[in-house]
C-alpha cells in the first residue's frame, strides 16, 4: 500500500469514529489502532485476574456466611470480567498465550492498586468502595468507545460491578457503627487506600502520555484529573455519611468550583509500585504465575482427553 | 508438546421466544467443556435457558472489503419496501 492511500484510509477510519461508528475485529484498522487497543485492553484483563489475589485471601476468613457469599461471587466476577477482556483482545489477533506470556514475563502492566496487601477484613471494604469505586468511574465511558468487542464486554463489566462497590460500602457501614476497635479498623483501610485509590485514576493530564490519540479513539472521554475530580467529590459525602475521616489535610469544599480541593498525591510511590518496587508486586506475580504453572498437566490432560474422545469418534464412524 | 485450548464462540438464549444471540468466545479443550465454561463465564446472572457453542475456526464470515457488492445493492432497490407503493387516503391498513 502507498503512503498515500494509507492517508485515505486512515482518514476514512478517524471520519467513522468521529462520526460514532463502531470498529469490528475485521474492519481495516491503523496499526497504531490495533496495538493501543491491545495494550489497554490486556491491562484492563490483567487487571481483573491480578485483582482476585488481594481479596481471594479473605473468603475464608470472611466473618459470616452472607459475607462470604457476597466476597465469593464478586471474586468470581472478576475472573468473568479478565474472560471477557482477554477474548474482546483476541479479536485483535494476540493469542490469549501471548497475552498471558506479557503478563508473566512483566511486559504488560496491571493496575498498581492490587500491589497493596489486604491485612485486615475492613480492606475488602475499601476495596470494594474505594477501588471499585473508582473502576466503575473510569469503566463506565468504556461503554461507548470505539472498539466494538471492547464496548461490548464494557457493558456487561459495568452492569455487573454495581453490587461491588456496594458490598464494600456495606461493610464499611456495618464496621464504621460498630465497637470502638471495629470502627478503627474501617478508618485504618480508609487511610491506606485513599491514597492508592487516587492513584489509580492515572497520572496527572500533564504527564499522562497517550490521553491525546486516546481521546480521539474515545478510548478515554474524559482525563485523569476530572475523573480524580469526579471521585472524590462522589466518596467525601459518603464518608461523611459514615462518620469517617478522608486522610487528607488539605482536604476542603470549595464553593466557588462547586468540588473538593484536595493535598499533593505522591507520585513518586505511584511510579514505584508501577515499576515493580511496590509492597506486593513480588508475590502477587509469584502467586500467578505459579497458579498457572501447576495447572499445566491439568490443561494438557483435558486437552489429550479430547483428542482420544474425538478419535475414538472417527473410528466409529468409519 | 503444547497445545492450546481452541477458542469457542458462545450463543446464549436469554429466553424462550427469542433468539440465540452471541455473547463471546471462551477457550476450552472440547465441546463440553465449552458448555460448561460458557454456563460460568456468561450466565452468573440468570441471562439465559440455552447455549450454543460453535468452534471458532467452523465459522465462515464476509470480508468487510467485500460490503460494497454484497450490501450496496440492495440500498437501491427501495421497491422492496411497503413506503414505496402509493395507496389512496381511504384505504387506511394494507
Amino acid at each position: 500500500m502507498s503512503e498515500e492511500q494509507l492517508k485515505i484510509l486512515e482518514a476514512q477510519f478517524e471520519a467513522r469514529i468521529a462520526r460514532d461508528e463502531k470498529i469490528e475485529p475485521k474492519d481495516w484498522m491503523p496499526e497504531k489502532y490495533r496495538k493501543t487497543h491491545i495494550r489497554q485492553m490486556s491491562q484492563h484483563a490483567h487487571s481483573e485476574i491480578v485483582g482476585m489475589l488481594p481479596e481471594g485471601n479473605w473468603i475464608t476468613r470472611a466473618p459470616s456466611l452472607r459475607r462470604k457469599v457476597a466476597l465469593l461471587a464478586k471474586v468470581q466476577d472478576e475472573a468473568g470480567h479478565g474472560l471477557y477482556l482477554y477474548s474482546a483482545c483476541e479479536t485483535l489477533g494476540i493469542s490469549r498465550d501471548e497475552l498471558y506470556e506479557q503478563l508473566h514475563t512483566g511486559k504488560a502492566k496491571y493496575s498498581s492498586i492490587f500491589n497493596y496487601p489486604t491485612v485486615t477484613w475492613a480492606d475488602m471494604g475499601a476495596i470494594g468502595w474505594l477501588v471499585d469505586g473508582a473502576a466503575i468511574i473510569n469503566q463506565v465511558p468504556l461503554c461507548s468507545t470505539s472498539y466494538g468487542p471492547y464496548a461490548r464486554a464494557m457493558i456487561r463489566v459495568c452492569k455487573e460491578e454495581s453490587f461491588h462497590q456496594r458490598q464494600g460500602y456495606e461493610i464499611m457501614i456495618k464496621l464504621a457503627n460498630g465497637t470502638p476497635e471495629q470502627k478503627e479498623m474501617a478508618q485504618d483501610a480508609l487511610n491506606r487506600w485513599w491514597w492508592p485509590s487516587l492513584m489509580m485514576l492515572g497520572p496527572t493530564d500533564a504527564e499522562s502520555v497517550h490521553t491525546e490519540q486516546s481521546m480521539k479513539w474515545k478510548l478515554k472521554r474524559k482525563s485523569n484529573d476530572d475523573l480524580r475530580q469526579q471521585f472524590i467529590d462522589q466518596t467525601v459525602p459518603q464518608a461523611d455519611l459514615i462518620g469517617l475521616t478522608i486522610p487528607d489535610p488539605d482536604l476542603k469544599w470549595n464553593e466557588e468550583r462547586q468540588s473538593y480541593d484536595f493535598g499533593p498525591i505522591n507520585w513518586d510511590e505511584f511510579w514505584q509500585v508501577v515499576k515493580g518496587h511496590g509492597p506486593c508486586n513480588k508475590e502477587r506475580m509469584n502467586a500467578r504465575v505459579g497458579a498457572w504453572e501447576r495447572g499445566t498437566w491439568v490443561r494438557d490432560a483435558a486437552m489429550a482427553h479430547a483428542e482420544k474422545q474425538a478419535s475414538k469418534k472417527l473410528e466409529k464412524a468409519m | 508438546m503444547k497445545k492450546n485450548w481452541p477458542l469457542w464462540e458462545v450463543f446464549v438464549r436469554s429466553k424462550n421466544g427469542l433468539e440465540h444471540r452471541h455473547f463471546g468466545s471462551l477457550h476450552a479443550a472440547d465441546a463440553e467443556m465449552a458448555l460448561e465454561n460458557a454456563r460460568d463465564v456468561y450466565t452468573r446472572r440468570n441471562e439465559g435457558v440455552s447455549i450454543w457453542v460453535v468452534e471458532s475456526k467452523d465459522i465462515t464470515a464476509s470480508n468487510p472489503e467485500n460490503n460494497g457488492e454484497l450490501f450496496e445493492p440492495a440500498q437501491d432497490k427501495i421497491y422492496r419496501h411497503p413506503t414505496f407503493y402509493d395507496l389512496p387516503d381511504e384505504v387506511k391498513h394494507m
